[in-house]
């Protein structure tokens, strides 16, 4: 036995944790220097791209929006909206893609889980790197709108730890999903997902120009809750509607964290 | 040697041959195809076309776009595009398993079937997974009112020659990739989703800065949108115009196609 | 045996209604290197899937260093290294990132690995790898540095599931040789394997396995002085003739088993029975006198052989 391994710890923790989350983030960013900055580049381009095309091309034809408080430009309006989308996407690509990947081609969490590290290690740590990913794009977007002159105030700064708890839930969400799934197929079941929940949520048009129940079921998905609170937090306007988005992300968070450990231990130490 | 094998036969009619190969494995992922084609530009039309079709309308009317309905305005670059990805994803990675993951092009040429055969088999299986789902997706639009039935039939062909003639030089660098390392990752978010953005899909190339129309003339989205357009509304695009969108997808595609039997016979004797 | 490290009993494990192992019982000592022999399917990996803490059990006691590997995994873990039978390293990472990483595993100092990988480097004889992306190794290589990894946190008990398989003879020669010098470092080893050639060259005590039960146990040489006898002389008659004359050996030696391919007759010495079978003018079209091995002893065991 190395006396450099510390047992005591081992031996406190339970089968499902080993208090070592960090070293999925060590091996991810192990992984991350020797790669190319290709995927972080082309991810946040993408909101951008949507943001000069939709802000600048439609913005002729569309002028200002009514958002039942105040009539602002139309590009201004999207701009929150395209920040939690991108949260999210970037979020659900690293949680989604990458993490079937690890569990059914390289069977990493597989190697991982011989060692002493537990099933709660992986899925903090693999959320963490997301998260950290989403972070970046939060930051490079917004730096973007800001030079573009379309932030309202300097308080848009508080959009990027809202845009954070909208990667983070998703992330989640998006990994306890994932471990169910064995096949290609049934990935393309969340991109088939994703897109609809995208184009509806209301990050290019006020909601309300559908009718009452179809608004009542777009507020009931993540997305809309994402882009409400991250809008909020960029013009300033908290109400106590930003509670129920926070608690709704807390849930999914949760939610997925459980399920995603529960489900780890299910496939790999049975 | 059997006496049965007919060389020439095969000479006519390899490119067929593996044609129906293809198509064969496509039938496989029919339901799944048939989903996203049809399913992915339905949500754009509904999404954006009466999300952002409520907007254009209350402030601006038809006037910015010929006096077109905006959802009526999109329908035929949506269908374009649909094309577009279709064969796209069919000229992309068959070819790449073809060469690389399963080879299973060096197979079909140690049989008669000269690499041209193989590249031309592809291409046709590409456009005829094409026709498929965008005659759906016309069918869709005659159901949503959104086209009248009648001269608007041209649309589907307009919209294959748009496919057509991106496919055919996306084969061609599919063909060439040793290592497709962020291939998809870059095709997606650098060329794709820009193209879908600023090809006067959902607003007229006119209404961007001059300096951002090129996008839009190299495009075979936008040719085939505007041909498209104008087989559906009377859009009033001039009969010279018509014959430089006509001239440039054909050539586009004779080039492209050109370039990928080379590039297949060059590889396969490599 | 002093305190046994690894302790089962009546050990079972069912899958649905198969039973992959079935009431198996077995110790390794420290300092031992201990194998499991047997075919595909035998039950081997199952049981090293149970040892690393990785797999429950349907029925029976496992201790391994006295603790209950299904209750206290995490714990056990971290005394073991494992060598899964397909080589997992992180394709993602270069070779001394795998062996660093590792470790950061088993929650081991960044100072404690950084040296440790100098040492493991010169095991592994990858100190001109230690760049390398682990893609680019050879598979002898791979299991070379698979081997390595296991050992970062300089286990207890090095687990090997079939550690030479897929391995060219070349590469499993020299891998055989790194296992050799664990084993005379002291490293308790246990290894699954069907190659026999491995049994003998590498375990102190072995255990015969077939159908999820075990056949046989002992070291490889009482084994085959057990279960076979000095030599065996393999005679190939062609495929038509060996059931011809099949009847006519059979009285020449003590015991015999005829193959598809050729017929094994057991006797003290090869070369005196051969000359007997050729003083009957019968004519073998090839004939090979050698010495016994677990192969044989497994044919004995089970009617069947290793490979098939």
């Amino acid at each position: 036995m190395s006396s450099a391994i510390d047992i005591a710890r081992d031996q406190s923790s339970s089968a499902m944790y080993a208090g070592r989350p960090q070293v999925l983030l060590e091996r991810s960013w192990l992984a991350f220097r020797s790669t190319t900055w290709v995927p972080i580049f082309t991810g946040f381009m993408e909101p951008v791209l949507f943001l000069l095309a939709f802000g600048y091309g439609m913005g002729s034809l569309i002028g200002d929006v009514s958002t039942g408080t105040a009539d602002i430009d139309y590009t201004m309006f999207i701009a929150p909206g395209l920040l939690a989308t991108s949260a999210m996407n970037g979020a659900i690509y690293d949680s989604t893609w990458n993490v079937f990947w690890k569990l059914n081609e390289s069977k990493l969490y597989k190697t991982m889980l011989s060692t002493p590290l537990g099933p709660m290690d992986i899925a903090l740590g693999e959320i963490a790197w997301a998260l950290l990913r989403g972070l970046v794009y939060s930051i490079g977007f917004l730096t973007v709108v800001s030079i573009l002159g379309l932030t309202p105030s300097v308080w848009a700064i508080l959009a990027i730890p809202a845009a954070s708890l909208v990667a983070f839930g998703f992330a989640s969400f998006g990994m306890a999903i994932t471990s169910f799934f064995k096949t290609y197929q049934q990935m393309g079941f969340i991109n088939f997902v994703m897109l609809p929940m995208t184009l509806f949520s209301g990050s290019l048009y006020p909601i309300s120009v559908y009718p009452d129940w179809l608004e009542k079921v777009i507020m009931s998905l993540p997305l809309w809750h994402g882009i409400e609170l991250v809008r909020a937090f960029w013009f300033g306007s908290i109400n106590s509607g930003v509670f129920l988005h926070i608690s709704y992300f807390l849930i999914m968070i949760i939610l997925g964290l459980f399920v995603t450990s529960r489900r780890l231990r299910a496939l790999f130490l049975r | 040697m059997n006496a049965s094998i007919d060389v020439p036969q095969i000479a006519r009619f390899g490119a067929l041959y593996v044609a129906a190969a293809r198509i064969r494995s496509m039938a496989k992922w029919k339901t799944i195809i048939a989903a996203v084609d049809v399913g992915n530009p339905l949500f754009y039309l509904i999404a954006v076309g009466i999300g952002i079709g409520v907007l254009v309308e209350s402030n601006s009317g038809t006037s910015g776009t010929n006096g077109i309905k905006y959802i009526a305005f999109i329908a035929p670059a949506l269908l374009a595009n649909a094309a577009i990805t279709g064969v796209m994803d069919e000229c992309v990675f068959p070819v790449i398993e073809g060469f690389k993951w399963r080879k299973l092009f060096y197979a079909q040429n140690a049989t008669p079937i000269t690499g041209r055969q193989i590249a031309i088999g592809v291409y046709l299986a590409a456009l005829s997974r094409t026709i498929f789902s965008v005659t759906i997706y016309y069918l869709f639009l005659l159901a949503f009112n959104v086209v009248d039935f009648g001269i608007s039939v041209v649309t589907i062909p307009a919209a294959i020659m748009a496919g057509g003639s991106f496919g055919a030089v996306m084969m061609y660098f599919a063909a060439k990739i040793e290592k497709e390392d962020y291939f998809f990752n870059v095709m997606q978010r650098l060329v794709i989703m820009p193209m879908f953005l600023f090809s006067g899909t959902f607003f007229p190339l006119s209404s961007m800065p001059i300096y951002l129309q090129p996008i839009g003339w190299i495009s075979p989205l936008w040719h085939g949108t505007e041909l498209g357009r104008e087989a559906a509304f009377d859009y009033g695009i001039s009969t010279l115009m018509i014959a430089v969108h006509l001239v440039f997808l054909l050539a586009v595609a004779a080039i492209g196609l050109r370039l990928s039997i080379r590039q297949f016979e060059r590889r396969l004797a490599k | 045996m002093p305190h046994p490290l690894i302790s089962v009993q009546g050990l079972t494990k069912k899958f649905d209604d198969f039973i992959a192992v079935n009431g198996v019982n077995f110790q390794v000592g420290k300092g031992e290197s201990f194998g499991l022999l047997g075919p595909n399917g035998a039950g081997k990996s199952t049981i090293m899937r149970i040892l690393a803490a990785t797999s429950t059990r349907t029925a029976g006691t496992v201790e391994i260093l006295d603790k209950d590997p299904e209750r206290f995994g995490p714990l056990v873990r971290a005394h073991l290294g494992v060598v899964p039978q397909q080589d997992n390293l992180d394709g993602e990472l270069t070779v001394s990132e795998n062996l660093f990483i590792y470790g950061r595993y088993f929650g081991l100092s960044k100072r404690f690995i950084n040296n440790k990988i100098e040492e493991l480097l010169v095991f592994a004889q990858l100190e001109e790898k230690r760049n390398v992306k682990v893609e680019a190794l050879s598979g002898g290589m791979k299991r070379r540095l698979t081997i390595a990894r296991g050992l970062v946190s300089e286990p207890d008990i090095l687990l090997l599931d079939e550690p030479t398989t897929g391995l060219d003879p070349q590469a499993r020669h020299i891998l055989w040789d790194r296992l050799f010098r664990l084993k005379e470092q002291g490293v308790t080893l246990v290894l699954t394997t069907h190659f026999m050639d491995e049994a003998e060259q590498l375990c102190d005590r072995i255990v015969v396995m077939d159908k999820g039960a075990i056949m046989a146990e002992g070291s490889p040489a009482g084994l085959i002085r057990e279960y076979s006898s000095k030599e065996v002389l393999e005679v190939r008659f062609g495929s038509d003739r060996n059931v011809e004359v099949a009847p006519v050996l059979q009285k020449m030696c003590e015991r015999m088993e005829t193959l598809p391919d050729r017929i094994l007759m057991y006797a003290d010495d090869g070369e005196k029975l051969l000359e007997q079978i050729t003083a009957q003018k019968l004519h073998p079209t090839t004939s090979l006198v050698r010495r016994s091995s677990l192969e044989d002893v497994f044919l004995r065991l089970t009617g069947r052989t290793l490979i098939e």
